[in-house]
């Protein structure tokens, strides 16, 4: 995850309950500071919105290879049993479009669902061999931290430490990269 | 969070856990040293895997002669066993999926091992496949491969042909499920490791995870579209492994009602299975706290449901065969009943339509003795259905000089028995190394589904820094 830029000097606001850090990102944000991300345990609607993030893209991926089991499955079976090799099975038409659809429904899913998660961990940068960006140990257990890059703010150490404890910070920790 | 839960629901985590506690329970196990119960359990699995693979080895070597098939029954415990699996596995699915869609909060606490059953359970099933081709290296060709020993492709106007593509999409598709709801449960365990073996294993299997925001925006979209493929896919499962049935000209099998009929027992005996798995985990780890009466009474309510569907299916299975006026089916149903395997559709009928009704007591269905005992009849009567439709069939078709009777032998219950073998030993390894409850889902739903105490789930004490101390929001 390269994620991390100039200095790679961060401000680590700790935060202990998920509400709070929701409003707190709100807060933090009309202060005048940006936000880097906030990290949590567990997903907490409506965080990314309150981020920023743009909507998540990963439907559109998964149409698309959804699209593509069903062609490879229409293509597959037009060529095997209408073109190579053609089979009257059970008085049935060599191609008969409706006995395929069985075939064309798995790989349609087949193709969705393994595209999109492969997508998925590609777009997150996962891997692995990937060593994460732990801005806090305890944000896979009971803590949420909300990462300030300082390099990216104009304002000083001690404003954005006082604004995150305003905003219901109950820790605030210097983290290096 | 969000969501506002009615102050009348009874809360589906007890205890009064935080956060933290969620994480200590749960990665507790995984953390220490294995536990006795569990060393001796998984010995005795292992045994049974090894006693079990000697025999499916056998099986191979000497070939199929083994079994008790003959002229007249050609498929006999061989696919009675892998239905019956492949219907375990449905519950998983069922839980993971369909209840994500509903909605339905219980689920977080029982679809990660509901999930790896059913994985384990269409390996299971995979297993009989492999068995009884009787030449398992012959197995690709019930792929689409460019056939070099003839000129010809699969035939895919058969249902089995759309069987090694449903059953090979669903295990892949049931796979990759599990393993993304892993993920941030892993990354957990990894940031608590204290040996660097453990951090090294538990970092390379979270690939990495962080719990960015962006990420679990992403993961909640792509925990969605996956459900909502999972959920037409489970049912397209059984669909088609019915049409192994339905589409031929046997009577007893050349019937409509097959795929629903066959989508609902598989999710009766799932969930049955998932009863008996949860209620040993439950006590052994010490998770009632995690899962309790509530999920067990939710899960006997789609039992009653699902068995009640089975039922009304077998009802009318048998007064479509008279109302037909198709004399072999009608035989076909009388044989059933009335015939040389009457006791196997006795069993069928006593422990799939009559044992689910006792759960319309509320009793009965919060009563963790009754569940089990009861989750084992459904198991039974399931395998019985089964074996049921098949044997009872084939044994007497259209021709009555080649009628025949099917008697098992010492290799289709030790090729049965591996198959327990098998799945426990999964099953016990799972249950060891990974979570069994997903910490990251019940810790979401803690604030509106767990009992209130005045403690606030942070574990910070009340009053301190936390605007919201008893977290039952609508309440405020």
């Amino acid at each position: 995850m390269s994620d991390v830029t100039g200095n790679g000097k961060f401000l680590v606001g700790i935060y202990d309950d998920d509400d709070v850090v929701l409003k707190a990102v709100r807060d933090v944000k009309d202060a005048g500071v940006r936000i880097h991300e906030v990290y949590t345990p567990f997903p907490i609607h409506g965080l990314d919105i309150a981020l920023g993030h743009p909507r998540s893209r990963l439907g559109i991926a998964a149409f698309l290879f959804a699209l593509s089991g069903t062609s490879t499955a229409l293509l597959l079976t037009a060529y095997m049993e209408s073109f190579d090799w053609p089979m009257i099975v059970g008085g049935k038409d060599s191609y008969s479009i409706i006995v395929y659809v069985p075939i064309i429904f798995e790989l349609t899913v087949l193709f969705c669902a393994l595209g999109m998660v492969g997508t998925f961990i590609v777009s997150n940068g996962l891997g692995p061999t990937v060593k994460p960006l732990m801005y806090d140990l305890r944000t896979t257990d009971n803590k949420f931290a909300m990462a300030i890059d300082m390099s990216k703010n104009n304002l000083g150490e001690g404003d954005v430490e006082r604004i995150l404890k305003n905003s219901g910070a109950a820790e605030v920790n210097v983290k290096q990269f | 969070m969000s969501h506002v839960t009615s102050a009348v629901r009874t809360p589906l985590v007890t205890g009064g856990k935080t956060y933290a506690d969620v994480t200590e329970d749960i990665s507790r196990q995984v953390e220490g040293s294995p536990t006795r119960e569990w060393t001796i359990a998984f010995t005795i699995s292992v045994i049974v895997l090894l006693y079990g693979t000697a025999c499916v080895f056998w099986t191979w070597w000497e070939g199929l002669g083994v079994w008790g098939l003959n002229k007249t029954v050609g498929w006999a415990w061989d696919i009675t066993n892998f239905v019956w699996w492949v219907g375990i596995g449905h519950a998983g699915t069922l839980i993971s999926a369909i209840l994500l869609l509903f909605r339905q909060k219980w689920r977080t606490a029982v679809n990660r091992a509901a999930e790896a059953m059913t994985i384990f359970a269409v390996l299971c099933a995979a297993s009989f496949i492999l068995m009884h081709m009787g030449r398992p290296w012959l197995a690709y060709w019930a792929l689409p491969l460019p056939n070099t020993f003839g000129s010809l492709w699969v035939n895919f106007k058969s249902p089995l042909v759309w069987d090694v593509f449903a059953i090979s999409t669903y295990f892949t598709v049931s796979l990759v499920f599990w393993y993304m709801g892993l993920l941030p449960d892993l990354a957990t365990i990894r940031d608590r490791a204290r040996s660097k073996v453990s951090r090294y294993i538990y970092g390379a299997f979270s690939l990495g995870w962080n719990g960015s925001a962006k990420t679990w925006a992403r993961y909640e979209y792509m925990s969605l579209i996956l459900a909502g493929l999972s959920t037409p896919l489970v049912l397209s499962v059984h669909t088609i492994v019915s049409m192994d049935f339905a589409t031929s000209v046997i009577p007893g099998w050349h019937t409509t009602i097959f795929p629903p009929y066959f989508v609902a027992g598989a999710i009766f005996s799932g969930f049955a299975m998932v009863q008996n798995l949860m209620l040993i985990i439950r006590v052994v780890f010490k998770l009632e706290d995690y899962i309790t009466v509530e999920h067990i009474e939710s899960m006997n309510k789609v039992i009653t449901l699902t068995g009640s569907i089975v039922g009304v299916a077998y009802l009318t299975e048998f007064f479509i065969a008279w109302y037909s006026g198709v004399e072999f089916e009608s035989y076909a149903f009388i044989n059933r009943a009335t015939g040389p395997y009457w006791w196997a559709y006795a069993a069928m009928m006593t422990c799939n339509v009559i044992s689910p009704q006792l759960f319309w007591s509320r009793t009965i269905r919060r009563s963790i003795v009754w569940t089990f005992v009861l989750s084992v009849i459904v198991n039974i009567g399931m395998w019985f259905e089964r074996f049921v439709i098949i044997v009872t069939s084939l044994h007497r078709d259209y021709l009555p000089s080649s009628w025949a009777m099917f008697h098992p032998t010492l290799f289709d219950i030790s090729d049965y028995i591996f198959s327990f073998g098998l799945f426990f030993t999964l099953f016990l390894l799972f249950a060891k190394f990974l979570p069994v409850v997903n910490m990251a889902e019940v810790k979401a739903i803690i604030k509106s589904s767990s009992e209130k105490l005045p403690v606030s789930v942070s574990g910070v004490a009340k009053g301190e820094r936390v605007t919201n101390p008893t977290f039952n929001k609508d309440a405020e």
